[in-house]
């Protein structure tokens, strides 16, 4: 089996967020970046596993510029086989999945996992986006993967529930919580991640269809009002007379 | 022409329909077109969309739609936006609309904007719209380039409002099989909202002490008609069901109450619930971070208050 775990890099969960450039763009300036937490912990872990138990490799790619290099290198001290750059700022979600669409319809893989959505912006996008430039079927918000002969078992995410899947390779799938358990690298895997291949392939060009033309940040949340906790009528009452949500 | 696709489940519509549908009209009265709806699969009454300003609902039916398959939706999806010659659709930023917004974005050739929560703006010949990014922390606004769009809209975003009559249903069947085979759904019992839908929520961290004083909890819950949520590490060490989950790594949730007791407010935590209309923290740290996030903040033991909390509601609503 070959496994492709897409990967992106995201400002760290705690980094204070700005704007610059008159609010047209992310201030990277002191910002940490790690990669993004359901790429490494849930879809790269999962298809680590599958490989262990079943054979097969394990190919991380990443759109990115050089800069990326370091959580790219992450995820090869976590196990994965080889790794694949394609070098461009990624403008956009499509932008990101033609890419990663061009890519694979040269080098074919059985399995293509993704991170549920980026935690920077949010879209859980691309995945669809990737199904659908390679005519293949996606699954979303996976909590499970198991590989049986030619075809993929996936539990996946749905509101109130969860709904089990068969599916024949190749498939595309977004990976949520549940799907594996987060792998720290050890000192040999950060050894051996500097001798692995890393391959940095040209970006096809592509016109984004959407894009951000601005920033804000949200309006100062109003100083919280402290209630006695002897006078819970009183907050039942701001409840539906202020705030109007009861 | 602005095009809604209403979810349903066995065969009812969700509440994330009708705010799609009041949305696409809204969306529809800005861009000086109307709004039609597209309900794919069983649907009781599909005409009933006209009350939330679908001018007419494409109800397409058959077995190649028998079951939710993004590629079959995706394609009657983008079928009847071609047909219909809409330039904006709309789908719900729900676990079907996460599949589906990217392939139609790819297959209709249009900007995507995935999570939505303000209406459109037309600025300077071009389609506008906003969403959070970085979990909450900025607002983003996004142009379409091009002339066709697809919005994912964020649960919570309207209320919708019922207004005018039933609409003209246009029946298609479309024939056909999935790449899926569906082998099980587990849908979870009880008459509470699921959690990505839920409109009040009573959330617990670890202040509870234990499993065993979640009844406390419950009972509010219970009295409000809220669903429980609860915070990572009470997921983690098994206290509660792994669905319970909320903030970065959990479920991101928007309800119009969310009501935490004994949650610090790590900002994983906020990340995933800080865009609720309205935040009451209960905790007994003066300190905690939480207060600073919170609308409401009552500063004693829960396991006094949360009882208390109950009691003032039933009083209430007696
Ligand atoms: C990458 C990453 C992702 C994460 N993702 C998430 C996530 O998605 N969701 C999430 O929740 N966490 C997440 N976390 C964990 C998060 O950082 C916090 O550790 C966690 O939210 C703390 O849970 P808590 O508030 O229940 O517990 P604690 O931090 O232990 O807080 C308990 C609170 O209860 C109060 N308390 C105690 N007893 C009482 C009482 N009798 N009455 C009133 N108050 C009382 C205390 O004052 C305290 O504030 C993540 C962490 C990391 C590093
Ligand atoms: N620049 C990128 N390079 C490779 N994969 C990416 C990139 N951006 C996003 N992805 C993948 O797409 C998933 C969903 O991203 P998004 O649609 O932006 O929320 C992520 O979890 C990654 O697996």
């Amino acid at each position: 089996m070959k496994y492709l775990v897409c990967i992106s890099k995201t400002p760290e969960t705690t980094a204070k967020i700005a704007f610059t450039n008159g609010d047209t763009q992310f201030d990277k300036n002191g910002v940490q970046f790690i990669l993004n937490p359901y790429d490494e912990w849930y879809a790269l872990v999962r298809a680590l596993e599958l490989k262990e138990a079943q054979g097969g490799t394990v190919t991380v790619i990443n759109v990115g510029t050089s800069e990326n290099d370091a959580v790219i290198r992450k995820a090869l001290a976590i196990g994965a086989d080889d790794a694949v750059r394609i070098d461009a700022d990624p403008t956009s979600a499509m932008f990101v999945a033609k890419q990663i669409s061009e890519y694979v319809k040269s080098n074919p893989f059985d399995v293509i996992f993704l991170g549920k959505e980026t935690i920077d912006y949010n879209g859980s996008e691309v995945g669809g986006m990737l199904a659908e430039y390679l005519d293949l079927p996606y699954v979303s918000y996976a909590m499970a993967l198991d590989i049986e002969g030619g075809s993929a078992k996936v539990t996946r995410d749905i509101e109130g529930g969860s709904e089990t899947s068969k599916i024949n390779l190749p498939v595309v799938v977004s990976a949520a919580k549940g799907m594996a358990e987060q792998r720290i690298p050890n000192m040999r895997g950060i050894m051996m991640a500097k001798r692995k291949p890393l391959n940095v392939v040209e970006a096809v060009a592509f016109s984004d269809k959407s894009k951000v033309v601005g920033y804000a940040l949200p309006t100062g949340k109003t100083e919280v009002k402290m209630i006695d906790p002897e006078n819970m009528d009183e907050l039942v009452r701001l409840l539906q007379e202020e705030a109007k949500v009861l | 022409m602005v095009l809604v696709y209403a979810e349903t489940q066995n065969g009812q519509f969700k509440k994330a329909a009708f705010e799609a549908v009041a949305y696409g009209k809204k969306s529809a009265d800005i861009l000086g077109t109307s709004c039609e709806a597209i309900v794919v699969g069983n649907a009781e009454n599909p005409g009933q969309l006209g009350q939330y300003g679908a001018a007419k609902v494409h109800h397409l039916n058959g077995s190649g739609v028998a079951h939710f398959d993004g590629k079959s939706y995706a394609s009657a999806i983008a079928g009847a936006a071609e047909r219909t010659n809409a330039k904006l659709v709309v789908v719900s930023h729900s676990s079907q609309g996460k599949t589906l917004v990217g392939r139609l974005a790819v297959k209709m050739d249009a900007g995507s904007v995935s999570g939505v929560n303000h209406l459109p703006e037309q600025k300077d010949g071009k389609l506008c719209v906003k969403k959070n990014v970085f979990s909450g922390k900025a607002i983003a606004e996004y142009a379409i380039e091009g002339d066709a769009a697809v919005f994912s809209l964020m649960g919570n975003t309207l209320k919708p409002e019922q207004s005018g009559s039933d609409a003209e249903v246009v029946n298609v069947t479309l024939d056909g099989s999935s790449e899926i085979e569906i082998l099980e759904v587990n849908l979870q019992q009880g008459d509470a909202a699921p959690l990505p839908e839920a409109e009040l929520v009573v959330s617990a961290g670890r202040g509870m002490k234990g499993p065993e004083n979640w009844e406390i909890i419950e009972e509010l819950a219970r009295t409000l008609g809220a669903t429980t949520a609860c915070s990572r590490p009470v997921a983690d060490t098994g206290w509660r069901p792994h669905h319970e989950h909320v903030g970065q790594t959990g479920v991101a949730i928007r309800p119009n109450l969310y009501i935490a007791a004994g949650i610090s407010g790590a900002i994983q935590h906020l990340a995933g619930v800080s865009s609720s209309k309205c935040i009451v923290v209960i905790n007994k740290d003066p300190e905690a971070p939480f207060f600073k996030a919170a609308d409401y903040g009552v500063c004693a033991d829960l396991f006094d208050v949360v009882p208390k909390l109950t009691e003032a509601i039933k009083k209430a609503k007696a």
